[in-house]
């Protein structure tokens, strides 16, 4: 069982080293994203303080999504995506290894560059360690939403819009609760309930998500 | 054993053929002939379970592969005609990387003499996207040699883009695994004198006789 979520991992973490320009255009718009923010506000701390985990989240969200229309694509192009479906080993784990790899790619350098860049924003220390750490849960619950979203829409044209109107909503609630941590620690509150919540919906999008997906593949390659 | 029953393919609104029966015993080759755009694809992916018939069931040792599921696929290798060889991997990664996700990994040196049986030695570094479309095609052949316990080979066009060589290489490969009491479905349009104890073959065309 874990032999073959390895294996997929491994597999899609060769395939993005390979291809790394587009695993650093996912990073370079993030931070390109976030920093002209402070720049067009202007140097007003208290402003920037506030709005802080808002922008970085929202461009985390943006950056998940740029990078979700390859999911399924290069597989679903050149058959590599039958052979999953037809691999002796449950679709569901090969799934989540794909999207396990997905956020290794993208979610997790975005959660270690957002310690640095919450310095233009001048987060408080503590502030920012929170914004990594609900960085760090909730970013591998967009990859796994965004993988519903990228099966669904495989193989139709104008796929790429469809997906941001199938899948934003539903990142909705991760925003508000992982922005919210930040803000609550801004504010001198304990964030502990928030990071709770994120982490009871990545278990919850582990478990559910990559049945949800399995299906849509199916359905995607008839 | 493999068996359809009455099966019924219908792509968009199109009726591809109805009430179509064969049976595939152990040892057997079964060749799937016909014109273009009869079915012929339509009827492996049937065959694998990526398409689901409008009518009809086949069943794997008496059971429908619908709820066979995974214990089904493990004895099934199929190859489409996509080769799902992935550009920026090597020739070797590609093998390795095939095999581990169809569940059966390979070691380092069955994978090369996998590939140079199909004449690809020398080659086991190079980059797929440097390859000819008949090298290509061969990386995913190369899977047939190391195939375990998969009984069952689907192979849509294998001989697609390969020389007489190749052909031949590969005719001889199906036979060995057909004469070992093995199955093989495939589809081809070129003549190949696959030495097999016993070949059938089904007529997918617009003017099949209704089976009734």
């Amino acid at each position: 069982m874990l032999k073959i979520l390895a294996a997929v991992i491994r597999r899609d973490l060769l395939l993005a080293f390979r291809q790394r320009s587009d695993v650093l255009n996912t990073l370079f718009f993030f931070v390109v994203v976030v920093t002209l923010v402070p720049l067009g506000v202007g140097p007003e701390t208290n402003l920037l303080r506030t709005i802080a985990p808002g922008v970085v989240w929202v461009a985390a969200l943006l950056a998940a999504m740029l990078s979700l229309a390859r999911l399924f694509a290069s597989d679903h192009a050149d058959g590599a995506l039958e052979q999953l479906l037809l691999s002796p080993e449950p679709l569901p784990l090969l799934v989540l290894g794909k999207a396990a790899a997905h956020w290794l790619v993208t979610g997790l350098p975005l959660t270690l560059v957002s310690v640095v860049l919450s310095i233009q924003f001048d987060l408080a220390a503590d502030a920012a360690l929170v914004l990594a750490v609900s960085l760090a849960l909730g970013t591998p619950v967009l990859s796994l939403i965004g993988a519903v979203g990228a099966a669904l829409t495989l193989g139709l044209r104008g796929g790429g819009v469809l997906i941001s109107l199938l899948v934003l909503p539903l990142y909705v609630p991760v925003l508000i609760i992982g922005a919210g941590a930040v803000e609550a620690t801004a504010a001198g509150l304990d964030a502990q309930g928030y990071l709770l919540l994120l982490a009871g919906m990545l278990l919850f999008a582990a478990v559910l998500t990559p049945w949800a997906v399995a299906a849509a593949l199916r359905i995607s390659v008839e | 054993m493999l068996e359809a029953a009455g099966l019924e393919c219908v792509r968009g609104e199109r009726t591809l053929f109805s009430r179509l029966d064969f049976r595939v015993e152990p040892g057997t080759l079964l060749r799937v002939a016909g014109p273009n755009g009869t079915g012929k694809t339509s009827l492996l992916k049937l065959v694998c379970g990526l398409l689901s018939p409008a009518a009809g069931e086949i069943r794997w040792q008496g059971e429908n592969i619908r709820r066979l599921h995974e214990e089904y696929r493990r004895h099934l290798l199929y190859l489409g005609h996509l080769p799902a060889v992935k550009d920026d991997l090597t020739v070797l990664e590609n093998l390795h990387v095939a095999c581990a996700v169809a569940g059966r990994p390979v070691t380092g040196a069955a994978a090369r003499a996998a590939l140079a049986e199909l004449g690809l030695d020398g080659f086991e570094d190079t980059h797929a996207r440097f390859l000819s479309q008949g090298q290509r095609r061969r990386i995913g052949l190369a899977r047939l040699f190391v195939s375990g316990a998969a009984r069952l080979w689907v192979l849509d066009e294998p001989f697609t883009a390969l020389d007489v060589h190749g052909v031949a290489r590969l005719t001889a490969l199906v036979g060995s695994h057909v004469s070992a009491g093995n199955m093989v479905m495939l589809t081809t349009h070129q003549e190949a004198a696959i030495a097999a104890p016993r070949t059938e073959v089904v007529e997918l065309g617009p003017r099949r006789p209704p089976a009734c």
